[in-house]
């Protein structure tokens, strides 16, 4: 690859949305789910998007491969531009080149993620067989994920039924899952929210260790503004439906501009200060 | 294995034992029984009633009653009030014609009611899927001996087609298959209405759990990898919702064994029903318990296998 | 008022099978209530069901009789408007009966668990393997067929499925956090089971109840075809039927309209149900979302 075009690929963003709007028609009528949201993620770089629960973060990512039936999912406007191609004006049959070959998900409850009828063998070759039909679906090929993912007994995983793994286990399987087509881009929704504290962090360090070893491109789900600072290069705090803090992480964390993302620091616990109670967040989005 | 076979041979045996009592119960404690000729009836003579007393065990209390009444069954010397022959052999005699066809409409209730409820699913909320429904609550809503009289008003009457019977009379076949062929014709026509109804309520089944399967996050990540949505459908929808439908099955046999008394009449077709119908006008009671008891351990067997099957499908369900 | 009429269109227009199955039954209702009433004066419209002409046996649907005459002569109509009556008696008292021994035993088995459940539940597993309607039919038949043994018969033997779906609801019931917290706030027992858990099984009942209706009515027509229904001379669909079938190759009319009868009336009551349960699981899907 030359200097040029390696240069223009780290300008050009991966990803890019554009005034992205979302509602749900429901039984009372329509009801919007996002307001008109706008980042971009540069090749190799983590996005971090932070924002309580019901705050729009799963719709947002669900609906950049138009993953949710639709209706009741209504898009209402934005693009959302992958390497410079609308994925939202895409056919289906065109989209599905897209789904997990280009952008892969790992979500929050790996244990329902997985189909508990078939085996983690079958559901590796399953997706192997599809994005990569160059290669064999043997276990030789399957083999090295796993043990990427830090599994220690490989070849008893394979074997092995989703619900005869622990929650650590299938989030791991996910995570090889997506590995093995060798996505661009990796959205994690809330990957460590339904784990053990203990396990939470072994994932969380293994999502950092592959992104930093595969220079894989990350879109970071989580309601948690604690675990950003380690993991992420930039931050979008998201509240209502709306994006309300936008930019580096540094930046973000130290001076933050919204009183929602301060509200949102302040509830974070710290060693280093005396605290008789953890501050909750009043109504901050009367102010839109 | 061992336990689970144990364990289900220890819960059938006490259905059973549940059941035996209950139909005892019924025959015994509803007005003028257990006298087929009604208590006070005063053409039997008083001799009579004494032989028959002793033979059916009803100078006993009733404890006792009922005790020896299940010995009588298992040794088999229950006899029928009609003619005397022993219960079992009359009922033995039947159990081919009624297995051919309570086993042809199962396996057409399996077959159409899968196909009729995956067609609605696959079509989920558009007229197709309502279509299909309307015919399924068609399906249940017909009365079978409505629809067996039509059928035949139309095939015999009109056509001049035998459906009738087990098998046309007065033809002779030329060879053992079109022999074979004219029974499977004439089975398949009763088979087909005693499918009808647990078919639809089948086919409801199949597309309430397919409905309740897609809505699974395994859905959303297979549709997330890519998966074309036949494949979604097939292969990772269906299988998952064969398991709230094998377990209702179960329920679905003794409908069809109730079933077969109508249309096993209509149909001339010589089956447990029309024994059956045959000890309800007699007021037959060693007979009308025994094929009670009889269909009841068929209607268990059948949840046996349908579990079987079930652990086969599912890993997660372990027999023991 | 308009504007009520105007949303009873919308609504209606959307489910239009609620539309079809309301206004038959809201007919059939009408209809047994008036031939009730007016035979109760003493006026027989169009004719007495029950009365007997000899010259006029087996005529087809003709200006006279609508629907035909059976075998000794009487007004096929006048004895179908009848049986309306006794097929939605019938249907609605035996779902009653069974509908309250189901909620009963299942709210019971479901509340208490333990070996209560364990012993109901196996009994509604016993009485499930029994071929259902061959057990009505023994059952009719040793008690004497009667309206009322019909609808003591149709009523109890008629509930396990009733019972074995609220245990289920009652179960799923009991292990949410607002169960929990009335019970840990001391609520008395009869207040958790008749203001917290019924309450929130009421759509499930209504549903119940609907699909009742019709397993009775068809139940009743079975059994009257095979003559343990409600006794001749007394009208029923289903005695119309079992009259006819020794003639019903020369008076198909016999078989056909009673049979429609009993089809359309079971149809609209499947109909009406699936209608209702449609709208219980949208809104419960809707209601999911709302945090
Ligand atoms: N299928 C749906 N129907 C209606 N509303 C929905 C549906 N899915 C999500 N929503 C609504 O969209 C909003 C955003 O949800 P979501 O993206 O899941 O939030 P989160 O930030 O916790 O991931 C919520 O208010 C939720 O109620
Ligand atoms: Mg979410």
């Amino acid at each position: 690859m030359t200097s040029a075009t390696s240069l223009s690929l780290s300008k050009e963003p991966l990803l890019q949305v554009v005034d992205l709007q979302l509602a749900f028609s429901t039984n009372q009528g329509v009801s919007p789910a996002v307001l008109g949201i706008s980042f971009s993620l540069n090749k190799g770089s983590t996005l971090a998007l932070v924002g309580e629960s019901g705050s729009g973060k799963s719709v947002t990512a669900l609906s950049m491969t138009r993953l949710l039936p639709s209706p009741p999912l209504l898009y209402q406007g934005g693009h959302v531009f992958f390497q410079g191609v609308d994925l939202l004006s895409l056919s289906e049959k065109k989209l599905r080149k897209y789904r997990w070959r280009r952008i892969a998900y790992v979500f929050q409850e790996a244990s329902r993620s997985l189909n508990p009828l078939y085996s983690i063998r079958s559901q590796l070759a399953e997706t192997l067989k599809l994005h990569r039909p160059d290669l064999p679906t043997s276990d030789r090929e399957i083999l090295p994920w796993l043990d990427m993912v830090g599994i220690a007994r490989p070849q008893e995983c394979l074997q092995s039924y989703p619900h005869q793994l622990s929650g650590g286990m299938q989030q791991r399987v996910m995570i090889a899952m997506a590995l093995c087509a060798q996505p661009d881009l990796l959205i994690a929704d809330e990957p460590t929210t339904a784990l053990d504290v203990t396990i939470q962090a072994q994932i969380l360090t293994l999502l950092q260790r592959l992104q930093k070893e595969l220079g894989m491109t990350l879109l970071f789900i989580t309601h948690n503004l604690a675990i950003v600072s380690s993991l992420a290069h930039h931050v979008a705090v998201m509240h209502q439906g709306r994006l309300v803090e936008y930019g580096a992480t540094e930046k973000v964390l130290r001076n933050p501009e919204h009183p929602y993302t301060r509200a949102l620091l302040a509830c974070i616990p710290r060693l280093d200060r005396k605290l008789k109670r953890l501050p909750t967040i009043g109504n901050v989005g009367k102010q839109h | 294995m061992i336990t689970f076979l144990l364990r289900r041979l220890l819960l059938s045996t006490l259905l059973l034992f549940i059941i035996s009592l209950i139909s005892f119960f019924i025959m015994t404690l509803t007005p003028g029984s257990p006298y087929p000729w009604g208590e006070m009836n005063p053409k039997v003579s008083p001799e009579l009633k004494a032989v028959f007393r002793k033979k059916f065990h009803l100078d006993r209390p009733l404890p006792l009653q009922y005790c020896s009444m299940l010995d009588d069954l298992f040794r088999g010397k229950l006899c029928s009030i009609s003619d005397d022959l022993p219960v079992l052999r009359k009922i033995f005699d039947r159990l081919p014609a009624t297995l051919s066809l309570n086993i042809t409409a199962m396996l057409l209730f399996l077959s159409f009611g899968t196909l009729l409820g995956v067609y609605s699913a696959r079509h989920l909320g558009d007229w197709k899927d309502m279509l299909a429904s309307l015919l399924a609550f068609l399906f249940i809503a017909l009365p079978s001996f409505w629809i067996a009289y039509l059928l035949i008003l139309l095939l015999v009457d009109h056509l001049g087609i035998p459906i009738l019977g087990t098998e046309s009379y007065g033809i002779d076949f030329p060879n053992l298959l079109a022999a074979w062929l004219d029974k499977i014709w004439h089975l398949m026509f009763p088979a087909l209405i005693l499918a009808l109804t647990p078919l639809a309520i089948e086919s409801r089944y199949l597309r309430a759990s397919m409905l309740e399967e897609l809505k699974e996050a395994y859905i959303l990540t297979a549709r997330a990898r890519g998966l074309s949505e036949s494949t979604i459908f097939y292969h990772h929808a269906l299988k998952n919702s064969l398991r709230p439908l094998i377990t209702n099955i179960g329920m679905l046999l003794p409908a069809l064994m109730g079933g077969t008394v109508i249309i096993e009449s209509i149909f001339a077709y010589p089956g447990m029903g029309q024994l059956g119908y045959q000890a309800v006008l007699e007021r037959d009671y060693p007979m009308l318990l025994t094929l009670n008891f009889i269909v009841a351990t068929l209607v268990l067997l059948g949840n046996f296998i349908a579990d079987l099957l079930y652990a086969l499908i599912d890993p997660r369900v372990r027999l023991d | 008022m308009t504007t009520l009429l105007r949303r009873a269109w919308k609504f209606f227009s959307r489910y239009p099978m609620m539309a079809f199955s309301l206004s038959t039954i809201s007919s059939l209702i009408v209809i047994a209530a008036l031939t009730t009433l007016l035979s109760h004066y003493g006026i027989d419209w169009p004719r007495n069901p029950n009365e007997t002409h000899l010259n006029e046996r087996l005529l087809s649907p003709n200006w006279n009789h609508w629907l035909g005459t059976d075998h000794l002569g009487r007004d096929v109509f006048s004895r179908m408007l009848h049986g309306t009556t006794i097929s939605i008696t019938v249907g609605l008292t035996a779902m009653a009966v069974s509908l309250v021994i189901g909620v009963t035993v299942g709210t019971i088995a479901g509340y208490y668990g333990g070996k209560i459940d364990q012993l109901l539940m196996r009994s509604v597993d016993a009485l499930l393997c029994f071929p259902t309607f061959f057990l009505m039919l023994t059952t009719v038949a040793l008690l004497g067929p009667s309206l009322r043994n019909i609808i003591v018969v149709l009523g109890f033997l008629g509930w396990t499925a009733t019972s074995r779906l609220l245990r289920a609801e009652i179960l799923t019931l009991r292990e949410k956090p607002y169960f929990h917290a009335a019970r840990v706030l001391g609520e008395r027992r009869w207040k958790l089971i008749f203001l917290h858990l019924l309450p929130n099984t009421a759509g499930l009942i209504l549903v119940t109840a609907i699909l009742g209706v019709p397993e009775a009515i068809l139940a009743e027509a079975g059994l009257s075809f095979l003559g343990f229904g409600v006794q001749p001379p007394q009208a029923t669909w289903g005695n119309i039927i079992a009259d006819g079938k020794t003639y019903f190759l020369d008076a198909w009319w016999l078989i056909f309209f009673p049979g429609l009868a009993i089809l359309i009336t079971s149809l609209s009551f499947y109909l009406l149900g699936n209608s209702f349960l449609v709208i219980l699981e949208k809104n419960l899907a809707a209601n999911n979302y709302r945090r």
